[in-house]
This record gives C-alpha cells, structure tokens and sequence, in this order.
C-alpha cells in the first residue's frame, strides 16, 4: 500500500493553505485530492471581492485569493490529484480515492487532514409545501451555474435566506439583468454579514423581510410564483400576512453543513452545533493523525480565518508525523454558554499546549452591548465588551498558555457572553 | 400478425408501470404494439410517486379483482426481479394495532389475507413485534405480520419493464397526448397531439421509434429539433389501432368515457410522503402499516430499497388531476400520524417530500378488461394503491386477454431479460476496479451523496429509452437522489446530458418542455 506522510482530503481554501503550512513545517511528502478540476473549492465561484483583508490586506475576488493559495501550492511542487473523490477513511488512516486515471486506490497516511467543506441545505429539508418545479435552486448552484458555466438561471426571482451566498446572489443576479424581487428571512435578523446586506441589498432597493419565509410554491414546469407570509416567535406562518410574488426562479440560502460522511466512515462523532468533528486545540479529531480544518469544522464567515485555521490544522499534522505526539494529558473541555452557541476547538490539551490558542465561535442571537467573557471554572479571567454581536458573523477568544499556567486546576474553560 | 388495416394492432395510453408492464407481456406475442405517454418519459405519474412496496396481498376484499391481481403479482415478483434486474427485496411487513377494541379488525385482516392467499401470516403480541422492531412504540398492542410484504424501486421497474418492452419491439412515443379516441370498424381511431419532439443521442441506433409516418425523432439532429416549429397545440395526428389498453391513471376515465356509455370516475387521491436520508435507513427494516382504527388511518413507515426512511401517504381526494403539489397540513399529518407507531423518528433528516396522486375508483376495484359495450377496448383502471404490486400480474392478465382475442402467437424469439445499469458504488472491489479500467467514465464521480458516476449517467440516457431530462437520470441511476438533492452536480449531470444528446443547454429540462433549467447566457 503507497504511503504518504499527509494526505488532505479537499483543494479548496482550506486543504490549500493546510498544505502549504505542512510543507514549510518540513514534510516532503504531501498528496492533496481534490474532487473538482481545479484547485481552489467554492472561492472559484466566489467572484465578487472582499476576500483576504486579513490574510493580504488587499480585497481580492475568490478566484484571485485561491490563485494565491495556488500558486504557493504550485511553487511548492506540492503533489495533487484532480477529479478524484475520497471514498472512505478508516480510523487508521487508510484513506481511498477513486478517479478516471487511477480507479480506485488505497493508500495509507501518516496524518489526515479532512478539508471537505460543506454544501448548502436543499429546499427537500425545509419541508416547504407546494409544487416542485424547475427554477429552485440552492444559491451556489445558481452561483455555479452563472459564474462557472455562464448561464442565466432566471429573470425574475424571490430568495429565501439572508445567509451570505444569498446576499451575494441577489447583487450578481441583479447586475445580470435579472429583477430580484425579495429577500426572506424566517429568522428577526440576517444570517450574513453586515456588510453583505449594505452592499448586495440596500445598494439595489432590494427588501429584505425579516421573520418570513415561503409557505408555499406555485408553477408544475417551471417556476411561476411563491407566497410569502410573515412568521411568529416559533417560526410558524400567520395567517392573513400571506403575500404572493410572481417568479421564475426562487434562490435558497437557509444553511450550509458541513459535508462529514468520511469523517463518519472514520468513526468520528460529530459535534451537535457545529455539524463537525469535536477537535482539541491541534485542530486534532478524537481519531489520532486526523485533522480538520475549514468549513467542515465548522461554518466560516471570512476565508481568511479559515486560512488561519487550515495552517495550524497543518502544521500540527507535521508535528505529528515528525514526532508522532502522545495522546494529550490534563484535557480541559471547553464550554460554550449564556447565548455562545459553540466553540472550536471543543477541548485544550494543556501538555503541548502552544503560546495561544484561538478558540472561534458564534452566538446564539443578536445581542446589544454585551460582554464576552471567559471563566477558568468560576473565576472571570477576561472579558471584553462587544457594541454588537450577531449570528452571522464569527467571533473569538485567545487563551494563552500562560494565563492558564497560573490556574493549574481549571477543569473547565467557560466562555458566554454576559449583559454587565 | 401486423393486421395492414390498422396503425398498430394495439395500443397502450400511459407509461406507468401499468402500462409498461401490459406493454411487456404483449412484447410476448406477435403484435404490433404501441405505447404512448404524454411526458417525456415513462414512469412519470403515479409510478413515480408512492409508497415503493409490493403489498402482501391482505387489504383487498376476499374475492376481488384486486385481491388476485395483488397476490398474484407479488408472486411475481421474485422472477421478474430476477429477469429485470430490478432491485427488489421481501423484507416483510407489520400492520400495528394500537388497542384491544381494535383486534378483530387485526383479526379480520389476518382471515382475509388467508382467503387471498397469502403466504405466512401471522399475528404476533406486541413485545414480539418490538423484539423485531425495536422503534415500535409501547402503544403496539399486536400485530399482523407478512413475510412476504417487500420494497422495490417503483422506477427501476417501470423503466425496466419499458426498456424489457422496447427490446421486444414495442414502439414508445413520448410527449404524444391522447386528446380523442372513435370507434373505427372492429377497431379505434385516435387522434394525438406531439407537444414535443424526443431527441435522440448517439444511442439512436438503439432506439428506434420511428412512429408510421416517419415522423419519429429517429435520425433527427439537435438543429432540426431546435428548428423545428411545433403549433401552438401541438401536432395533431390520428392513429388507429385493432386494440386499446387505457392504462392512464388518474386519467383513465377520460378515455374509458370516450368509448363507453358505461361511465367511470377517478378521482386523484394525493398523497403525501417525507423522504429521510439514508442515515435513517435502518430505524425500522420492515414496512410498518397502521391498523385503521378509531383514529382513522395511519401512514406508513418503511425502508426504501436503496436503504431512505420513506413515510407517508396521507389521502385527500382533490378536484385537480395535476395537484401533486404538498400542503403544510399535509406534511403536519405525516409527522403526526408515524410517530403513534414507530418512536423517534429523526425528522431532521428529511431529504424531500413529496406528493402523488393514486387514481381512486369510487368502487374502490381495479377496472380490468373490455367494457361491455367497447369491445377491444380493455381498461385498467382505478389502478390505485396496490397497483405497483398488482402490476406484473395486470400485465399478464390482459395481455393473455388481447392475444387471445387477436389469435395472436407467441413469439419465438422474446427476449426476457434485461440487464440494468451497474450500480458501480455497490460493486466489490475488484470488479468496480475492473470496470473503471475498462470504461474510465466510471471512475468520475459526479454525484458525490449517492456516488454515481458520469458512466452511470452516459448510460441512463444512451440506453434504450433513454433519460431526456435530468428526472429521467434521477430515476434511473439516483443521481441528485442523495441529500444535497442536486445541489453540486446539477451543473454537470446538465453538461452531460446536453452533450450526448445534442440538446442545447438553454433546453435541458427537468421533466417536461416547460421545465427548462435555464433561462439563457450571460
């Protein structure tokens, strides 16, 4: 059986910057399989700008962020294989691919690095009665559809979902020429950016309609229409509020999940927040060797810190393979309350523990004024207090190893936001 | 025995199982037979849409047309499955009773399934039915258990027993609609509308549909279609026929009525169902009816073949013969009703839902053969629920029927069996390894949920009758059937299809014309 010291599963953003940190940590010998023909993930689709403040403090489009990530890879001489699709991993690190050139192949890995991403909740898992014509599409395959294949998917459209594809969707459908009619939202706030809904909806009149959600759609072809109504505090429609907007296409941007099903051929128990694997702060699964980062850890907001986050997740896998690190001792589980919805990772390894650790996380609701603070058991360590926070957008802690040397009993790390 | 005074000495309106399934059986003989769907596809009404089981054979009255055709066809079954290649399985099935005041309607089931010939029943305690099924609830009292209740691919069979009827050589129109049918001599003159034009791929030589006057889409190149001027109504054509099988579904009465004084009336009866995903698969392994009782009926809760958690139908009589749509209500029933007798049902993973219309007779009997004053006109109508079961046997009933009535012969040289198309993710090793080697296209995974690859795809639609729309792929190799539902492989499984067929993309649709996928380039 062939070895290879890496082997990470998934070319886009996140499989991209893993590999190259697991280079400049020293290992050789790195295979990266990517299901799609190119390099790059869901960034090639992504054209508008706005990525990479952070990372090159320059605002690039997708394909230019990936192009740079690419490039490094290329430079690099880091090996990958296109077209090729993971089929199972087992918890010993047999990871097996299959593509055209090759069939199927098994192959053996030193460390894994799961960077699958994740896809977009379909239309059939909200139970949306009506109908179920052409013309409904979730909002990255319309992406896809116009920014890859450059198709017009349709002229008039409704979008259920403020999350940020959706955002963007209503924008780039818009300056296509096609009349985007509505955004709604079943829940009282946005699941995007903020500024997604200043410059995708606000800049074009475009109404976003918080609490509602579509009750029901028309057409047995194509498309013709859906209702909308207004929904309560339990999301349940109220009657009377039902308005009816004729179209021919309607856009879903109601979630993304994580893509896990190899994470689960590996054994790997899934978080029930995140949709992802639980990790400690190595960004290691609770199976030895195996590693995730990106969007299959959880869903991201900025590509940049899924960048951050994939270059830890591989130098760490090169860590392992160097020194093949013990299980860790003296485990802290982190715990996320009071309105943090989770936190990644889930627990701290204090032996090997580095300098800081960056746990990230997202809140429950849209709070006004609040703290975010962390506890070591009971004892306040830090807080900070926040003017806004909001689901959409992902928020952050760093811990660091010194602080934590002072408390050498903390059995728990707590993190919740606070009103005063 | 190709009677020159007629079109075709039979044909058959409607594409469902039904219709394929009679289709098949007069493959058997030498006939001229005909078949005409107002779709794109078979396998796009009733057949595409229920519950995906072949009954036991129990619920129909001792006695009954229905009731024979039912046990008979699930007789059937094994061999059928065996020759088609149909994936098919008996895992068996449960009826609960929920109380005590409720046994003798178990008890009268029991009794009738014994008079009906049904192999195997037994009624089992409560605690025994939960040893077998550890997610019934504790409110089964008892239950009436058939070993011989099984799932199949409702879509698999119907194209199956087409593509088995179209080697035999039965000619299929597609998007060929039924608007008139007159009694002409001994026999029937129809007049139909072409709302469209299939377009052949490269598969041409495989599929050859020529209807008589050379109008077929054989030969035909994606230019001609694309220039070819269909009237606002389609073109309006007559065929004649010795025989007619009115296998239409929810619209058998309309052609029952056309010929015969003696009037039927179908109404659809929608029913809705919620699809989870595989990973719900095995939270029961039989099918799990309700015994209908002071709490009106139950929905069902079943495995699918290809191991979805499949629960529904309700029952709603409607108006429109087209209402396949869902209501919230509706879909509430389901939730509601499953949960009485199966706990903890992981409704979070529902995949889909979905609604079909069963073609209610008010007789509640299947309407099989010629109406006393049609002769030669042979219905099968009412063909609701347990009609995918009833199926097989429906086939040999009439076709038995026709050829007798025809004096038509056996063919020598029937073919029998079919091969489907191999399902490369479930192969071993070896023989997956085999393939790819072979035919590199099966290495190219395009549905990534269900693992179908692009030779999967390039098969579905280069066979005979092959797919025409992205539906027709679904229902032949489950691309998009998986829980994404389409989401990344839409794009590609759209590229495909348009390159081996010819269609231009702006035209590729879901299901029928009118269904495009999109609207034009940027």
């Amino acid at each position: 059986m062939r070895h290879h010291d890496i082997v990470i599963v998934g070319g886009g953003p996140a499989g991209l910057a893993a590999a190259v940190a697991a280079r400049k940590a020293g290992i050789s010998d790195i295979l990266i399989l990517e299901r799609d023909n190119v390099l790059g993930g869901i960034l090639n689709q992504c054209i508008h700008n706005g990525f990479g403040l952070h990372t090159f403090k320059e605002e690039l489009t997708g394909p230019e962020y990936a192009a740079r990530y690419i490039a490094q890879v290329e430079e690099e001489k880091i090996p990958y294989r296109l077209n090729t699709i993971v089929v199972d991993i087992t918890r010993s690190r047999e990871v097996t691919y299959i593509n055209r050139e090759e069939g199927l192949v098994t192959i053996r890995a030193g460390a894994v690095i799961l960077a699958m991403g994740c896809r977009e909740r379909p239309r059939g898992a909200l139970n949306t009665p009506g109908y179920r014509p052409a013309g409904i599409y979730s909002a990255g395959t319309a992406q896809r559809l116009m920014n890859i294949e450059g198709y017009l998917v349709g002229k008039e459209a409704v979008i259920l979902g403020s999350g940020d594809i959706g955002l963007i969707m209503a924008r780039r459908m818009t300056l296509e020429g096609a009349k985007v009619k509505v955004v709604a939202e079943i829940m009282p706030y946005s699941g995007g950016l903020k500024r997604n809904i200043v410059q995708c909806l606000d800049d074009y009149g475009i109404p976003l309609k918080l609490s509602h959600t579509v009750v029901d759609i028309h057409g047995k072809e194509r498309l013709t229409g859906v209702t909308i109504a207004e929904v309560d505090e339990n999301k349940n429609p109220i009657p009377g509020t039902e308005e009816y907007y004729s179209c021919d296409t309607l856009l879903l941007s109601v979630g993304l999940i994580p893509e896990n099903e190899l994470s689960k051929s590996a054994g790997i128990s899934l978080n029930r927040v995140t949709s992802g694997p639980n990790v400690n702060d190595r960004l290691e699964t609770e199976a030895e060797g195996i590693y995730a980062c990106g969007n299959v850890l959880h869903v991201h907001d900025l590509v940049d810190f899924v960048s951050q986050e994939a270059a830890l997740a591989g130098e760490n896998a090169a860590e392992y393979v160097k020194n093949a690190a013990s299980d860790g001792e003296n485990v802290i589980p982190l715990v996320a309350a009071d309105g943090v919805r989770y936190t990644v990772p889930q627990f701290l390894e204090m032996d090997g523990m580095r300098d800081s650790v960056t746990v990230r996380f997202r809140v429950a609701d849209v709070y006004r004024d609040r703290y975010i603070s962390v506890y070591y058991d009971d004892q306040l360590i830090s807080r900070k207090k926040k003017k806004v926070l909001a689901p959409g957008e992902m928020e952050q802690v760093v811990l660091s190893k010194k602080s934590l040397a002072e408390y050498p009993r903390t059995e728990r790390i707590t993190i919740r936001t606070e009103v005063e | 025995m190709n009677n020159q005074r007629y079109d075709a000495d039979v044909v058959v309106i409607g594409g469902g199982v039904t219709g394929c399934a009679v289709a098949r059986e007069l493959s058997r003989y030498d006939l001229k037979v005909c078949l005409l769907e107002r779709t794109e596809d078979v396998c796009s009404g009733t057949s595409k849409a229920n519950s995906a089981i072949i009954h036991a054979g129990y619920d129909a009255a001792a006695g009954s047309v229905m009731a024979k055709m039912n046990v008979e066809g699930n007789r059937l079954m094994d061999q059928l499955a065996a020759d088609l290649d149909i994936p098919f399985r008996r895992n068996g099935s449960l009826v609960l009773c929920f109380s005590e005041e409720d046994m003798p309607g178990l008890q009268e089931l029991y009794v009738r399934g014994v008079t009906n010939g049904v192999p195997g029943l037994r009624i089992i305690s409560g605690d025994e039915a939960r040893r077998m099924e550890p997610n019934l609830t504790d409110e089964v009292v008892a239950a009436l258990y058939a070993p011989t209740g099984g799932i199949v691919c409702p879509f698999n069979m119907t194209i199956a027993l087409a593509e088995n009827a179209c080697e035999n050589g039965v000619e299929f129109h597609f998007l060929t609609e039924v608007t008139e049918i007159r009694k002409c001599g001994e026999g029937y003159e129809l007049s139909v509308r072409e709302t469209g034009e299939r377009t052949d791929g490269p598969a041409g030589d495989a599929y050859k549909a020529e209807c008589e006057d050379g109008t077929g889409a054989a030969g035909k190149t994606a230019a001609d279609l694309q220039e070819a001027e269909m009237p606002e109504n389609g073109a309006v054509k007559t065929i004649t026929a010795r025989f007619v099988v009115n296998a239409a579904g929810v619209y058998a009465d309309r052609f029952h009525n056309m010929v015969s004084r003696r009037r039927i009336s179908i109404t659809p009866r929608r029913g809705t169902y919620c699809l989870l995903d595989q990973e719900a698969g095995h939270h029961v392994d039989k099918t799990i009816f309700q015994l209908p009782g002071k709490y009106g009926k139950g929905v069902l809760v079943t495995p699918t073949i290809h191991g979805n958690l499949l629960i529904g139908p309700t029952a709603a009589d409607i108006g429109d013969k087209e209402g396949t749509y869902t209501t919230a209500e509706e879909l509430a029933e389901v939730t509601a009703k499953s949960a009485r007798g199966v706990k903890d049902i992981p409704y979070r993973q529902v995949i889909t839902s979905f609604a079909g219309l069963r073609a209610h007779e008010a007789g509640h009997e299947f309407i099989l053969g010629e109406p006393e004053d049609a002769p030669g006109f042979f219905d099968a109508a009412g063909i609701e629920s347990p009609g995918l079961s009833s199926a097989p046997a429906i086939g040999v009933y009439l076709a038995e029927m026709i050829a007798q009535k025809a004096g038509a012969p056996v063919k020598e040289h029937f073919v029998s069996t079919r091969k489907g198309i191999p399902h490369v993710a479930a192969m071993d090793r070896e023989s997956r390894a085999a393939l790819i080697a072979e035919r590199p296209d099966y290495g190219t995974i395009v549905c990534r949920c269900e693992n179908v690859s692009e030779g999967e795809i390039v098969d579905s639609i280069r066979r005979p009758l092959g797919a025409r729309s992205l539906d027709g792929i679904k229902r032949r190799v489950r691309q998009g059937m998986g829980r994404c539902q389409a989401g990344f492989c839409t794009p590609r499984t759209m590229e495909i299809l348009s390159r081996e067929t010819g269609i231009p993309m702006e035209k590729i649709c879901k299901n029928q014309p009118g269904s495009e996928m999109i609207t034009g380039e940027i």
